[in-house]
């Protein structure tokens, strides 16, 4: 019998869900909380009862990244990757990868002080993106339509202690309809993809912000695309988040490590969780 | 069944749903203050402060 961790650190909906869904597959799976855990360079894999395999689920963007980093190290097969986690978590690193592998995903620059940026979006031109590199839930995003919020928006980032406030990501706004669409992949496949409306006056379309959401029709391109960027970084149990560019057609702004799929099972049919854990059965008999 | 807990914040009672497990977030009614349920025992449950929302969180 394959024996499943899943690691959290706040037990949400997507936990439960994967848990039971691991039980009824006939997996001994168990849910371990991280905040409780320490691992040391003496550590061996012997001294925890991880099972075959695990599911990193932490909310925490760091703490998922430095565990995942010492589960490795023990010898655990972990999903996703550190590797992965750590491009996911960082979009300055994942729009690198995605143009790297010629994903197509929206223009992007990167300033690293203040000035930098304020001379970036000069020459851009409105409307733009401000986001920062890690975070998510759409926090911190905002809309950038001209000078004068532009030179607010930069001199309230010159406020922020944090070092990464000083890294800048200038994005293109994208000409779209009021919706973007969240694709879970897993492995090699497509597995749902839905619609995120935005809430009313609001332009981030995150669940997180009283997005809805709604069954999107898996097409060939739809998929190719969300394959060839969850395969760009690294690969794994995925959610690759794309744009309708009116010109371009379809383009992949983010794809997310541990991705939250709680509006994607209120609409799909498909067995999401049971997906993730076939996924994960698979990888423990590699 | 739903178990009733007290507020550590405001003494106000908190339905814990009888399907919540340990680790999830419960969230008072009266004051908004959110805890983590720490143990769960058939209806006995004890709670703790949870975290608060870090800037790295989410996907």
């Amino acid at each position: 019998m394959v024996e499943l961790s899943i690691i959290y650190d706040k037990v949400r909906f997507e936990e439960k869900v994967l848990y039971e869904r691991a039980q009824s597959k006939g997996v001994k799976a168990q849910i371990v909380d991280a905040k409780t855990m320490t691992v040391s360079t003496a550590s061996k894999k012997r001294d925890f009862s991880f099972g075959d395999v695990v599911m990193q689920r932490s909310v925490s963007h760091y703490r998922g990244l430095y565990l995942t980093a010492c589960l490795e190290h023990l010898g655990f097969k972990v999903i996703n990757k550190f590797k992965v986690a750590e491009t996911c978590g960082n979009k300055l690193i994942t729009s690198l990868v995605l143009a790297e592998n010629n994903v197509p995903s929206p223009r992007t620059q990167f300033a690293f002080s203040a000035e930098g940026a304020l001379e970036t979006i000069h020459k851009a031109g409105f409307p733009l993106v401000l986001k920062p590199i890690v975070g998510s839930w759409g926090r911190g995003v905002f809309p950038l339509r001209d000078e004068e919020t532009a030179g607010m928006v930069v001199e309230m980032r010159e406020e922020d202690d944090s070092p990464l406030a000083r890294i800048y990501y200038v994005q293109e706004m994208i000409d779209r309809p009021p919706r973007d669409i969240r694709c879970i992949v897993v492995g090699n496949t497509l597995v749902t993809a839905i619609y995120r409306y935005s809430a009313q006056n609001e332009f981030r379309t995150n669940v997180a912000r009283g997005g809805k959401a709604e069954l999107a029709p898996i097409t060939k391109e739809l998929e190719d695309l969300a394959l060839k960027a969850a395969k760009a970084v690294g690969g794994g149990i995925l959610g690759v988040d794309m744009m309708e560019d009116k010109k371009r057609g379809l383009i992949v702004h983010e794809v997310n490590n541990t991705v939250e799929f709680h509006g994607a099972a209120s609409v799909s049919k498909s067995d999401i969780p049971g997906a993730m854990i076939e996924y994960a059965v698979r990888l423990a008999k590699k | 069944m739903t178990s009733k807990v007290e507020c550590q914040e405001c003494g106000a009672n908190i339905n814990v749903p009888e399907d919540a497990v340990a680790g999830e977030i419960v969230t008072c009614p009266d004051c908004g203050g959110d805890f983590e349920i720490a143990s769960k025992v058939d209806d006995k449950v004890e709670l703790k402060p949870a975290e608060t929302v870090g800037e790295d969180w989410g996907q």
